[in-house]
């Protein structure tokens, strides 16, 4: 009865009669009124307009008024902070009042006051506070640090809060440690590079044994911050793993996820061989079966964790299969994912309980659970082969329920199963066929579209089931229209006698009559494809399709292992790693197991960010350059303004900047000083765009008159490189000016070698006279586009070029990890076949091909950490592996 | 760390919200309850996001627990969880009245600081709101090793109560084929005990925890009197020494003083079901439903199961029900939407059968009856006394309460059996069909 009266309205009125009330002599009245006060903000009422009354309060030896009074404080304080320095005093001598509750109650709340001008006068109460001689005011101290340093950091660093709190990691009071851990561990996530959490092996030790006294909360703060060291070798790892895992016994589900973590990090370190590291992966495997008993909100979390686990060790659960089945009363939620975890799980030894399992799930009461039951049976064709058959079946049985979201499904995993196996199940595609016309959700209309189309030359009436799709054409979905575009071509392909009307029907719709520019371009290449070379045609539209992956929906290996560091957060249940849902810097570096061969985070990040920027930014600013040009160009030249070239070739250069840097951006450098060739300066580039070489000049008059008549003319050289037109200046050049100018060049010219090889000797002429030059080409862009030879070709040509061919180089200080190099150079055409892990050691096996023939293989070693590649190359013609050396470098370091 | 706190009642009106942490504004109470309580659909995820603010969310008796977060946190339902079991211990239950200032003060402000979840011992909480004087041995409590147990508990009578609930789950599939079972069991203790004293639990040697356990389990199975019980896992109270258990398989602790779960328990091996229940559902048109269940006893000679009692469930649209059955009475709960058969006590390997007619109403609701499971709940008496040389009193009255469900036709998820037994200050030797836990008291 009372609370409702404190939980009632706060108006006008009673505003003005609580503050009556809280100015009252009487202490009872005073209490009661500020009892009101709470009651009403608790509930999220807003009483900020009484702060100076509750302040006043403040003043009391009554333990339980200035718990409230606090509380009001903490709400309020940062509404009013010209008020709240009222408090200031009283924070200041509570903090040495003789009841450690109250100090404690005092740091707790000064910490909670996030008012900028009272932070300083609290430095003094806290330091006192962290050295209490009681553990809880010190306890609660450590947190308090951690709460000034979100107020202002900068005074948390220079009052040298952070060193007492280190000190706090080695009190005798195991709350204290892991108050002190959980307060540093959250500032250090906003400083990543500092060396905060100093972890060695002494703190190492002094946590564990904070572990075994503290409470539950503690234990997990704790496990968390252990979860950070790196141990540095395995015989540490175990020893901490020996000590963690006891707490796979505790009843606080929050200790067993954050247990589990550390045991799955640290486990990486333990070499597989060891007995101990079967005996670790059997103690796993209960407690997480045990999660699964908790409360369903629990179950949710341990069941999205276990998910991950599974990806990552599949051996730990692969016998529990059973306690993954569904129950009767399991939240939706539990059931999807049970669901998916049964599917990870499946293999040859379970799955005809599975296929049970699942079967029963399809003829649930949900129709979210029931459509992924279905797909999980097609999943489960694809990931076991022998069950396919058995699934197949099922599938079908199913499509006889005729319940339309059960056949839809079917229908769309019996697509992929088709993929997978394909000319073995299609007799079932009359039984298909049967269900057209209930098929109302536009992924079941594009499967059935795909499989009448795919196998139009098994099923009679095609052409039939295909133009009765036709009609509503305009309604469709993009995807099914889409697909219907290419099902009719693929059938016109089969039939083309029969089917030529329609395939003239759905062209004409697709590129006439549609919006869609996916489509009309659909529908051109196929109209092009069509009336040019059928046959062409034929191999491209008939062409054989790969066969699909077993797992389509693992996640990817490097966001696994950071999400697997994240055991337990909130990044486990969103699968997504922290950066993805948290603003600001707080905790979003990136987490990595250890021993895994990826560089450190550190050099990761800072090769990252030196790689982005130069490649655009020169570009911009040539573009600016020439506009400021263009301005400055003084009016008195002759020939027609130029203006509109120049815009051209601003625009020309930000297109070619744009692709620049995908191909890797290159300096251009001056080949031709404007002293040498009276006043004509020519500075450039080569590249290789698309296939095409090409020289990319700029040609600027510093002369003082205006320059005409260009043409350009190559020496014979290595590669046969010649212009493959002539110089396109049509314009004057007048003096202060610059042009851009870009010469296609082919590889058909004389060819005579040069020293060193990648010389080229160019003259250019104009109106006042012919220039001579050599310059130097990057041998890259002479590799060509199909120069990735096939694994057995390149094994053997690797053994068969002599072993004097072979050249070893070092490529120092680059920072990328193998992946990423792979990638890079594969921009450059040069093509990763093979990799190979050998003792952290990434081996990359590349090939490139030169425009006149010649194979290049090469071998790329990158160790993680190491900033030094080592490149063996081997070429039959072994005078270009310098400069393929060179080329390498020059990609890489780009 | 968690940055706000709010609970809310059934309707959404706010009970208590509690800002901890600068980044989550005042609006997000707001958006939890639009997005959450009264969200058209049903709520398909417990962790949610809204509008860049992570919030949890659990429902105990009418009331939601919200925690909102900006960051990447630990799992806080076990928190929100202990906070309703704090809630309940103070007040012997949840409900809107538990939401008093004077308590939610001391409560959410000590069990949660910036965020960060400082102490759930109830004990301690319950000390903390009733704390007045200035000298107070609540701190060094809190922060000490023994959190969950204060200084100076006297008692005339040194009492300790263990119950053993255990639950039988059973999946089974339509064909009647049992999927997989398991019992999942906890000791709960009430101790009375004065001083600081030292628990010492030996674990029943045969008992053997994954497997490890030789003594040839495989070539006498088929001696079940003697079995050894393989437990799968087990996870304990706070107060118990974990890195003791690990390396002696010794459960030492000091209890809490009152009521509190020491141990949860898990087996999967070798569990006889004590009844198999064997349900017929077979639909007579669009009006008529005809239920047959048998119940088979499937027990040792030596114990009487008592108090029988299956839950039944029918339709939403039923009209009446006809019932005939061959042992005790039954009858048909509308309220409950369920037919209740009792029967006073049946033997070992007996067998009872009860078959009703349920008239439907027809209706134009196209979903089908989604068949939830039967239950069935019954006590068994039954308790072995070892090591009666110790010099303590024990009273006879033991009770086993073991509850079991199953369920029909289609699909059977059956959550079974609790037993609860009481003794006083005495070494207790437990036994039931499918697990057996001895436990050795020293040291009081």
């Amino acid at each position: 009865m009372m609370n409702d009266s404190l939980f009632s309205l706060v108006c006008a009125g009673e505003i003005f009669e609580l503050k009556a009330e809280l100015n009252s002599d009487k202490k009872e009245k005073k209490k009661e009124a500020v009892k009101k006060v709470i009651a009403s903000m608790t509930v999220g009422k807003d009483v900020s307009a009484l702060f100076p009354d509750v302040v006043n309060c403040m003043q009391t030896d009554n333990l339980e008024l200035k718990k409230l009074v606090y509380l009001y404080l903490m709400n309020y304080a940062k509404s009013q902070p010209d008020m709240a320095i009222m408090a200031v005093n009283t924070f200041v001598k509570d903090c040495e009042d003789p009841n450690p509750l109250i100090r404690a109650l005092a740091v707790r709340t000064m910490g909670c006051i996030r008012v900028d001008k009272i932070t300083e006068y609290l430095c003094e109460p806290l330091r006192k506070c962290l050295k209490d001689e009681d553990p809880y005011v010190r306890k609660t101290a450590a947190v308090c640090v951690a709460k000034l340093h979100d107020i202002n950091a900068q005074l948390v660093e220079d009052q040298g809060f952070l060193d007492t709190l280190k000190d706090l990691i080695s009190d005798s009071n195991p709350m204290v440690v892991a108050n002190a851990v959980a307060a540093l561990s959250e500032i250090a996530e906003s400083h990543p590079n500092s060396n905060l959490l100093d972890l060695n092996p002494q703190t190492i030790n002094k946590l564990l044994t904070a572990l075994n006294e503290c409470t539950e909360w503690g234990q997990i703060f704790i496990l968390d911050c252990l979860a950070n060291y790196t141990p540095r070798d395995d015989r540490e790892s175990q020893s901490i793993c020996e000590r963690v895992t006891p707490r796979l016994s505790h009843a606080n589900s929050a200790v067993v996820l954050s247990a589990v973590k550390v045991l799955m990090k640290f486990m990486e370190m333990l070499p597989k061989d060891l007995d101990y590291y079967g005996t670790l992966l059997k103690k796993l495997a209960p407690p997480l079966v045990t999660l699964l008993s908790a409360e369903p909100e629990l179950q949710y979390v341990a069941l999205r964790n276990i998910n991950l686990i599974v990806q990552r060790r599949p051996e730990i659960l692969k016998h529990e299969m059973k306690v993954f089945f569904v129950k009767y009363n399991d939240p939706i939620y539990v059931k999807l994912e049970k669901l998916d975890i049964m599917i990870r799980l499946a293999s040859q030894a379970n799955i005809a309980q599975v296929l049970a399992e699942l079967k029963e799930y399809a003829t649930e009461v949900d129709v979210d659970f029931v459509r992924k039951a279905v797909r999980a049976i097609g999943r489960c064709a694809i990931k076991v082969e022998q069950s396919a058959e058995r699934c197949v079946s099922t599938l079908l049985d199913l499509i006889q329920t005729k319940v339309n979201y059960v056949v839809q499904e079917a229908i769309v995993v019996i697509k992929d199963i088709f993929r997978k196996y394909p000319n073995k199940y299609e007799s079932v595609i009359a039984t298909l066929c049967e269900n057209l016309d209930s098929l109302d959700e536009p992924e079941a209309r594009a499967a059935m579209i795909w499989i009448v189309g795919e196998y139009a030359e098994r099923i009679d009436n095609a052409d039939e089931l295909l133009e009765s799709f036709l009609e509503g054409f305009h309604d469709e979905s993009t995807q099914v229209q889409l697909q219907l575009l290419t099902a009719i071509v693929k059938l016109f392909l089969k039939k083309p006698t029969e089917t030529q009307e329609l395939v003239q029907q759905v062209l004409s719709l697709a590129t006439q009559d549609s919006d869609n520019p996916d489509l009309r371009d659909r529908g051109y290449i196929y109209w092009r494809l069509l009336s040019t070379d059928p046959v062409a045609a034929k191999e491209v539209v008939l062409a054989e399709k790969p066969l699909i992956s077993e797992e389509t929906d693992l996640i990817e290996p490097t966001l696994l292992e950071e999400l697997i560091c994240h055991i337990g957060t909130l990044a486990s249940v969103y699968h997504k790693p922290p950066s993805a849902f948290v603003e600001g810097s707080r905790g979003v570096q990136h987490k990595r197991l250890p021993g895994s061969s990826v560089e450190s985070p550190d050099t990761g990040s800072a090769a990252g960010v030196s790689e982005a920027p130069p490649a655009v930014i020169p570009s911009q600013g040539d573009l600016l350059g020439d506009l400021l040009n263009l301005d400055l160009t003084p009016p008195t030249t002759t020939g027609p303004p130029p203006p509109s070239s120049g815009m051209q070739m601003g625009a020309m250069d930000l297109l070619g900047g744009g692709l620049d840097s995908l191909v890797g951006y290159l300096h251009s450098t001056v080949w031709l000083p404007a002293m040498k060739a009276k006043g004509l300066e020519i500075s450039g580039t080569f590249a290789r765009r698309a296939g095409v070489i090409q020289m990319e000049m700029t040609l600027t008059n510093k002369a003082m008159s205006v320059m005409t008549d260009f043409a350009i003319q190559f020496n014979r050289n290595s590669f046969g490189l010649a212009p493959a037109g002539p110089l396109q200046v049509l314009t004057p050049l007048s003096p202060n000016q610059s042009i851009e100018v870009t010469l296609p060049l082919n590889t058909v010219g004389p060819v005579m070698k040069m020293e060193p090889l990648n010389n080229l000797q160019v003259a250019v002429k104009n109106n006042i006279d012919v220039f001579y030059f050599s310059c130097q080409y990057p041998i890259s862009m002479l590799f060509v586009e199909d120069g990735k030879m096939e694994r057995q070709v390149f094994l053997a040509t690797w053994k068969d070029i002599p072993n004097d061919n072979e050249s070893q180089f070092q490529i120092k200080d680059c920072h990328l990890n193998s992946d990423a190099a792979s990638n890079k150079l594969q921009g450059s055409n040069i093509f990763t076949i093979a990799k190979r892990t050998v003792e952290g050691q990434d081996m990359l096996y590349q090939s490139m091909k030169l425009t006149n023939g010649i194979w290049v293989l090469a071998e790329l070693r990158v160790q993680a950490g190491n900033p030094n590649y080592t490149i063996s190359l081997k070429c039959r013609a072994p005078e270009v592996s310098q400069c393929v050396f060179q080329s390498y470098e020059a990609v890489l370091k780009n | 760390m968690i940055g706000g706190l709010f609970i809310y009642n059934h309707k959404g009106e706010v009970l208590i919200s509690r800002v901890y942490r600068d980044d989550i504004g005042r609006n997000a109470v707001d958006a939890f309850r639009v997005n959450i309580i009264h969200a058209r659909q049903q709520v398909r995820s417990p962790v949610t996001n809204i509008a860049h603010t992570s919030f949890f969310h659990a429902k105990r008796s009418n009331i939601w627990l919200a925690a909102a977060t900006k960051q990447n946190v630990i799992m806080v339902f076990e928190s929100l969880y202990k906070m309703c079991d704090v809630m309940a211990a103070y007040f012997g239950k949840i409900s809107e009245d538990c939401w008093t200032p004077k308590e939610n003060t001391v409560l959410t402000g000590n069990i949660l600081d910036f965020g960060y979840p400082q102490n759930s011992e109830t004990g301690a909480l319950k000390t903390f709101i009733t704390q007045q004087g200035v000298k107070s041995q609540i701190t060094s409590q809190v922060t000490g090793q023994i959190g969950w147990r204060r200084e100076g508990i006297k008692y005339r009578r040194n009492e300790l109560f263990l119950d053993v609930l255990e639950s039988v789950n059973l999946l089974m599939s339509p064909q009647g084929q049992v999927l997989s079972t398991n019992v999942s069991g906890r000791v709960v203790m009430k101790s009375y005990l004065s001083g600081m004293p030292e628990c010492k639990f030996g674990m029943n040697d045969k008992i053997v925890i994954e497997k490890q356990g030789k003594g040839g389990r495989s070539e006498d199975g088929g001696k079940s009197s003697k079995q050894s019980i393989a437990i799968d896992d087990c996870t304990f109270h706070h107060c118990v020494r974990l890195s003791k258990f690990d390396s002696e398989r010794s459960i030492s602790f000091i209890p809490p003083d009152g009521e509190y779960e020491l141990m949860r328990y898990r087996t999967t091996k070798d569990i006889i079901l004590p009844f198999r229940v064997i349900p017929l559902v077979r639909e007579v048109g669009r009006t008529k439903l005809e239920v047959k269940v048998v119940i088979k006893s499937n027990f040792k000679s030596s114990l009487l199961a008592q108090k029988i009692e299956v839950h039944i469930p029918t339709p939403l649209n039923t009209s009446g029900v006809q019932l005939i059955c061959m042992k005790g009475k039954a009858k048909y709960k509308a309220s409950e939407n369920a037919i209740i058969w009792k029967i006073k006590r049946m033997a070992e390997m007996e067998e009872s059968q009860i078959s009703a007619e349920i008239k439907l109403l027809p209706t134009n609701d196209k979903k089908k009856w989604t068949r939830p499971p039967l239950s069935m709940n019954f006590e068994v008496r039954y308790l072995k006394v070892f090591e009666s040389k110790l010099n303590y009193s024990d009273h006879d009255v033991i009770k086993w309460f073991v509850t079991s469900d199953e369920v029909e036709s289609t699909r059977c998820a059956a959550d079974a059996a609790g037993a609860d037994e009481k003794k006083e200050g005495c070494p207790v030797t437990s036994s039931s069909s499918s697990s057996l836990l001895l436990f050795l008291l020293s040291a009081l």
